[in-house]
């Protein structure tokens, strides 16, 4: 017996260890268990909880692990038992532990799933956004992101401005390959595809700057295809919209199907976008236009992307 | 003249893969090894030896051989990719290798070791076992279980082709259109992947169809399905797992593969294509695909715990409706694999819950084996430290892959190296932990002599502790926002530190592995012999005939009439209570046949020609495996005799004349 308290203490440890560091101190370089918004936020409480009770469900079978083969492993054993071939009471209840645990597990999971199809309250002191959100139109091309203010009439690549305690309203969109637009630190990633159209609600508590990447392969520049989310307080934000529409240059045709073409590019801004832009083609419809033929777009629609106009009562930050 | 050489060097330029060292050095080396395996087999006169011992053999021992050498070769293969990719990814900004090789090796990389090291290993191993453990003398379709070895072999050798010719397929092995549709995916890689996999697809099928009426129908008489090893039984569910599920992959192949070759538009953008149709077809295939490489290991470790700890195993029948569970379920959980594509909440919220109930029945199994150990006499041989050390390392890429299940939580998880520590949890302290451990278990079943015990035991520390190494910090790597298959990550984001201590841990593993092969070449040397067939004390039938087993593999076909029908058998002898000896008959065997591996040759000469678009090499490949169906139809004589003289003669040189 001896011996097995011996061992067991080094495995504890063993678990405590990733644990601690995962629960202090370095945690502002995890990013994933540094949130810093709502919906990260409650990511990071599901996760948490399910530490926990994995780390249980390890224990356990780590102590029975270490104690059998501590107590059957040596040559002189006594206690073998060939005649052990089953034990009812036991494995119903090793059925049954499972199952509690997994209703544990998946009660907080089907609500924080349903939680996250709706927009985080905002927080934002100014009653001026109060209530309000922002929505932002997201393009991955590879291997760049765009960005576009569909109600400021701006357009940004690589970097996205976002007013903090503000939920954003993310809808994402593919030119050509399949990307995944994620921001560990706000939350949780949705993919971008070029025949659905997608959302994904973020919010920022504070002011700072976030690193976003594309998080699905899409080729060659895909590991570069990073981004910066900057969330601003709202007079900032609504200051930045001011100075980009009135210093920076306009979007034009030629400069948009530039950016369109498969390379990495630096950050950059526009103060506004040809109508062609928020048509939001992919690539084969992109390619239709540009040949004259006909393009169907009605397939853009789909799910339950809001069909709402994005101008309509109070919806956004900045009308 | 000079515009024909001009053209015909341009042809070159593009037909062989050139302008890296590693590749003139692969090409330099294949090269050789080519001539010197031609040499070797020339001058030792081997040549009518290999084609009439192993090339036309339909003995399922030596296809289960052939099966694991190809795998092992296939797993150096895949394991140098590893090796490349940990390399590049030591330290940021490294430029060992650039995005586009890089992105080659990943692809082949997972597609290696899944399709033609997983799979085939446990091939190898269910071949070699499983008609021995329902005291059968062959499986039940002998002609296409050949067929089916040779149709992996062509496909792997066509996939690994494309690292010297035409170029290597670059959209990782789970090829995700629209990427890896032909508008963003030019050239002939991805051509090598879909037709390459296809082929050895093909086999896959009809091997899980072999087996199936194989255990169904061939086992010995007394052998009811609840006295069966639980070794069997997984594969009997293994074996239902792969009817149902390849044909979706069989599928999904084909579509892409008419999408590239023929301009059709299933997949792409364009002209009302899906590409989220490839996503569901393929992890349709691709979520049964992890239990068709996993469930076959529990049964391998079943069988060691049990006969290392000395004890029948603990809960039998809940251990097979454990793996019944788990199969059914398999069935109804792709969709977690793509949590993040926009599926409405409910629809996450199913394909989550669904996710978390196969933990019940795999955590069962695990607390099955625990107390199969309690009260055993454990004795610690090389396959048992396997078996042993799978426990708490597979555990943890199980509890890992609830917390992945969580489909909130998933949207921090996915496709970073959170993930790819789970499924490296899974595969690697499940399957590979397991065709180790079922290799030194079967080793002196299927040569006649032991590994190295000493030998055997090294290798395994140094792979486990390193995989480790390698593993663990993988976790907070994925946490800290490192994704999968980036070719390189800019300095400064604290990523550098662990990925340091991944590459000394993913070294160590090759270490490891270069060990069990240094082991191998040893032991076929100066292994001891095993002499009666026994050495282990094994406790189902294939311990009962001699090391390595004759042709018919049992004299006379055992009778069953208790689980662990060899244990009880010894148990029996011990108290004196022996069967009357009966006379020998002849015994009915099939003859070996040539037919599988030109089959599976004009099946490479048309999927070449596919790759290619060469359709006047494909047609004439896709008419000569025609060919060789009609021509096997025609075959009545397919079936000999051993004769009773022989049978004494083999039975007395292992010293079992009875």
């Amino acid at each position: 017996m001896k011996k097995l308290k011996i061992l067991i203490k080094p495995m504890l440890l063993l678990l405590a260890v990733p644990m601690l560091t995962m629960l202090t101190g370095c945690s502002d370089k995890i990013a994933v268990l540094n949130p810093q918004g709502p919906v990260a936020r409650s990511q990071y409480h599901l996760i948490i909880w399910s530490l926990i009770m994995m780390s249980f469900v390890l224990a356990i079978v780590l102590i029975i692990f270490v104690y059998v083969l501590a107590r059957y492993g040596r040559k002189k054993s006594a206690g073998y038992d060939p005649d052990d071939t089953g034990n009812r009471k036991l494995e119903i209840i090793w059925m049954i532990v499972p199952v509690v645990i997994c209703v544990l597990l998946a009660v907080p999971t089907v609500k924080t799933l349903f939680s996250l199809s709706n927009p985080p309250k905002a927080t934002a002191m100014q009653s001026k956004t109060a209530g309000k959100t922002l929505t932002i139109d997201v393009t991955s091309v590879q291997w760049k992101w765009l960005f576009r203010y569909p109600n400021q009439k701006i357009e940004t690549v690589n970097y996205v401005v976002i007013p903090a305690g503000t939920p954003v309203k993310f809808r994402l969109h593919a030119y050509d390959a399949m990307n995944a637009f994620w921001v560990p630190e706000l939350g949780g990633q949705q993919y971008t595809m070029t025949d659905m159209p997608m959302k994904l609600w973020l919010q920022a508590d504070k002011p700072g700057n976030y690193d976003g990447r594309s998080s699905n392969y899409s080729g060659k520049g895909f590991a570069h295809m990073t981004f910066k989310v900057m969330a601003r307080s709202a007079t900032d934000f609504d200051s930045w919209v001011q100075s980009v529409k009135s210093n920076k240059p306009a979007l034009t045709h030629e400069k948009y199907m530039e950016l369109l073409k498969p390379n990495t590019v630096k950050p950059q801004e526009f103060s506004s976008y040809p109508e062609l832009v928020s048509k939001d083609l992919n690539k084969a419809q992109m390619e239709a236009l540009m040949n004259g033929d006909p393009v169907e777009t009605d397939k853009m629609n789909g799910m339950d992307m809001d069909k709402e106009n994005n101008g309509k009562g109070g919806h956004d930050h900045n009308d | 003249m000079t515009t024909m050489i001009d053209s015909i060097k341009s042809f070159m330029g593009w037909f062989f893969v050139t302008g890296d060292p590693m590749i003139y050095g692969a090409d330099a080396s294949i090269a050789l090894a080519s001539i010197g395996i031609v040499a070797v087999l020339t001058y030792f006169k081997k040549w009518k030896w290999l084609w009439q011992e192993w090339l036309t053999s339909v003995d399922h021992k030596k296809i289960g051989i052939m099966y694991i050498i190809a795998a092992l070769l296939m797993l150096f293969r895949g394991g140098v990719d590893a090796l490349m990719m940990r390399t590049q990814l030591t330290l940021p900004n490294l430029h060992f290798l650039d995005a586009e090789h890089y992105n080659q090796v990943f692809t082949t990389h997972g597609t290696i070791m899944i399709i033609f090291v997983a799979m085939p290993f446990i091939f190898g191993l269910m071949n070699i076992a499983v008609p021995l453990q329902i005291g059968a003398r062959d499986v039940a379709f002998p002609f296409l279980n050949a067929l089916s070895f040779w149709l992996f072999f062509v496909g792997a050798m066509l996939f690994n082709l494309s690292f010297v010719i035409g170029g290597s397929p670059d959209a990782g092995w789970s090829s995700y259109a629209p990427y890896a549709d032909v508008e963003m995916n030019p050239g002939v890689g991805q051509n090598y992947y879909l037709l390459g996999v296809q082929i050895s697809g093909i086999g896959s099928l009809a091997t899980g169809i072999n087996f199936l009426v194989t255990i169904l129908k061939m086992r010995a008489p007394g052998m009811t399905l609840f006295k069966m090893p639980m070794f069997t039984w997984s594969i009997l569910i293994t074996s239902v797992i792969v009817v149902f599920a390849f044909p979706a992959f069989t599928v999904a192949l084909a579509l892409m593969t008419i999408d590239r070759l023929f301009g059709a538009h299933f997949f792409t953008i364009a002209a009302g294509g899906s590409p989220m149709l490839w996503a569901n077809l393929f992890w349709f295939w691709g979520h049964p695909e992890v239990y068709i490489v996993l469930l076959p290991v529990f049964g391998i470790f079943s069988e060691v715990i049990a006969t290392f700890a000395h004890k029948t195993l603990f809960g039998y029948a809940v251990m097979v409706w454990s793996m019944v569970a788990i199969s059914l379920l398999s069935f109804i959980t792709w969709l977690h694999h793509f949590f993040t594509m926009g599926n409405t909440a409910p629809v996450n919220a199913f394909f989550s819950i669904s996710t978390m109930l196969i933990a019940i029945p795999t955590g069962v199994k695990i607390f099955n084996w625990l107390f199969t150990l309690n009260k055993g006499r454990i004795q610690f041989t090389t396959p048992m430290l396997w078996a042993l050390a799978f426990i708490p390392n597979f555990t943890i890429g199980g509890v890992t892959g609830v917390m992945l299940a969580m489909a909130p939580a998933d949207y921090q998880y996915h496709n970073s190296y959170f993930l790819v520590a789970h499924f490296h949890s899974t595969l690697i302290a499940g399957t590979v932990f397991g065709i180790f451990c079922g290799l030194h278990y079967w080793w002196p079943k299927m040569f006649g002599y032991m590994l190295d015990e000493t030998k055997g035991k090294w290798s395994f520390w140094i792979f486990m502790i390193s995989f480790n190494v390698c593993f663990m910090p993988m976790y907070f790597l994925g946490l800290m926002g490192m994704t999968r298959r980036m070719y390189t990550y800019p300095a400064g984001l604290g990523w550098t530190p662990i990925n340091v201590v991944m590459t000394i841990g993913a070294f160590g593993m090759g270490v490891g592995f270069v060990l069990m092969a240094y082991n191998i070449i040893w032991s076929a040397m100066h292994g001891k012999k095993d002499a009666t067939g026994d050495p282990w004390n094994g406790r189902t039938l294939e311990w009962s005939t001699a090391s390595p087993a004759a042709e018919y593999n049992f004299a006379h076909i055992p009778e069953v009439s208790e689980r662990d029908a060899f244990a009880v058998t010894k148990e029996k002898r011990k108290s004196g209570n022996t069967k009357p000896v009966k006379p020998y008959a002849p015994i009915h065997m099939p003859n070996n046949t040539g037919i599988p591996v030109i089959m599976a040759s004009f099946m490479f000469v048309a999927g070449f020609g596919c790759v290619f678009e060469w359709y006047w090499m494909a047609i004439p490949g896709a008419i000569g495996v025609i060919a060789c169906m009609i021509a096997r139809s025609f075959v009545y004589n397919d079936h000999h005799y051993i004769s009773v003289e022989e049978i004494k003669r083999t039975e007395a040189a292992t010293g079992r004349l009875s």
